[in-house]
């Protein structure tokens, strides 16, 4: 057997749950539907997740909240000779452009503006797309968690940066800079959205497109 | 492309017979296959998804083991060695990764140190040390060591956790942020992290999941 037999997509896809199978995600071996745990690698089987949903949903919620202080309170906190400076994450990406540094700033930008809040709305988008009908095929919503899951973890950048200047930016009194209590809220809500898209089951996504189908 | 995600995996009928072992299905989507040899150099991809399910770009374990002990020896050296410096008026400060990690030690922050710490040094780290426990008595055709299947379980599940590329990024973002207040030398340790990241990234890419697990199970059975 050469495994080459080519099989089209006009092929109807049969699901290990349509042959009363479960599949272990870790490890993709199949066992019967009633099996409790993967037996060669250990780890909890079940065909679909459906308490997943509320995990999503709980984990996103905090997320959100997280994100709210992370962009009213400073970042950094910068002090030099003769004054002394807050940052927010916009406007740490404002001062740069001012300095010139426009593909940090835009780095920033993405980072931490456009990706967590892009990733509320996918992700929210998502778990709504189960039980409503969407335009976006099966096919876009999958690729969409991948960008999701692939992505969120890039949001970090800023704490980052936050913790290199911390540590490294601390010459006595001629310019020291130490960390805003939005670098703790925003991490925190990195973390919980990542929970959230790790939480979601992208099996769901193709179980909808078959019962739309028959 | 015509033969993507028809090698190594069958569409398996709903009357199949269930056989431990032969039968997968894809974790992202559930489509159900029937595993077949692959050639080496090949790889299954999900028909539905297109999730990579079988890779046998390269079976040497040995060579993943001695990337991982490349990845605990560079980790050492980048957070004993000076990371960053800076300079201002005569003052100079140097920084180690760890101080990075340590940044927010003081007061309220102190949860925040801990987890920048682990997200840059200790998974890594840790994940790298898993995978020379799980492959190293495979890889000279011993049976596992004990544990060795939750050993790598939890080191796959480490996987998004481990961010030190995306420090490395950071470092790239601080630098710009601090360079019209102070200069900047790099000390040894920039270096070995840079050279980390990319071995990191070799490690990820040459290891076969699939793999590894089949080998796991078949040592355990016999
Ligand atoms: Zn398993
Ligand atoms: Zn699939």
């Amino acid at each position: 057997m050469d495994g080459m037999e080519s099989a089209g997509s006009t092929r109807q896809i049969v699901t290990a749950r349509d042959s009363g199978l479960v599949a272990c995600t870790r490890c993709s071996l199949v066992w019967p539907a009633d099996k409790q745990r993967c037996a060669r690698c250990g780890s909890a089987l079940s065909s679909r997740d459906m308490a997943s949903m509320a995990r999503v949903w709980a984990w996103l919620a905090i997320g959100v909240i997280c994100y709210i202080p992370a962009n009213l309170f400073p970042m950094l906190i910068t002090s030099t000779l003769f004054s002394k400076s807050q940052s927010t994450i916009v406007g740490g990406a404002i001062d740069l452009i001012h300095h010139g540094a426009v593909g940090v700033a835009i780095i920033i930008i993405v980072a931490s503006v456009l990706i967590p809040i892009g990733k509320f709305v996918a992700v929210a988008y998502l778990a709504l797309s189960l039980n409503h009908h969407v335009k976006m095929s099966a096919h876009g919503r999958h690729k969409l968690y991948e960008y999701v899951e692939f992505i969120g973890r890039w949001s970090m950048i800023d704490v980052f940066v936050v913790a290199i200047l911390s540590s490294l930016v601390q010459l006595s009194s001629v310019a020291a800079i130490n960390p805003g209590p939005a670098a703790i809220t925003f991490a925190l809500s990195v973390i919980f959205t990542m929970l959230a898209a790790q939480s979601f089951d992208p099996r769901l996504i193709w179980d909808a497109e078959e019962d739309s189908h028959t | 492309m015509e033969k993507r995600g028809t090698c190594g995996v069958q569409d398996a009928d709903a009357s199949e017979v269930y056989r431990e072992g032969e039968l997968i299905a894809c974790p992202q989507c559930d489509a159900l296959y029937r595993v077949v040899p692959l050639a080496h150099g090949e790889r299954a991809q999900c028909v539905r998804c297109g999730t990579v399910l079988i890779s046998t770009r390269n079976r040497a374990f040995v060579r993943v083991i001695a990337l991982a002990i490349t990845v605990v020896i560079l980790m050492i050296a980048a957070t004993i060695f000076p990371f960053l410096s800076v300079s201002v008026a005569g003052l100079t400060n140097s920084s180690s990764v760890l101080d990075a990690a340590l940044a927010f030690a003081g007061g309220p922050m102190f949860g925040l140190s801990l987890a920048v710490a682990a997200l840059i040094v200790a998974i890594p780290i840790l994940r790298a040390a898993l995978v020379i426990y799980v492959l190293t008595p495979m890889a000279f055709g011993r049976a596992p060591w004990p544990g060795a299947i939750p050993a790598f379980r939890f080191s796959e599940a480490l996987r998004p956790w481990s961010m030190a590329e995306i420090f490395v990024i950071g470092v790239a973002v601080a630098l710009v942020k601090v360079a019209d207040l102070a200069r900047i030398g790099f000390g040894p340790a920039f270096w070995f992290f840079a050279a980390l990241v990319v071995v990191i990234v070799l490690k990820d890419g040459y290891m076969n999941r699939w793999t590894v697990w089949k080998a796991l199970d078949q040592q355990d059975r016999s």
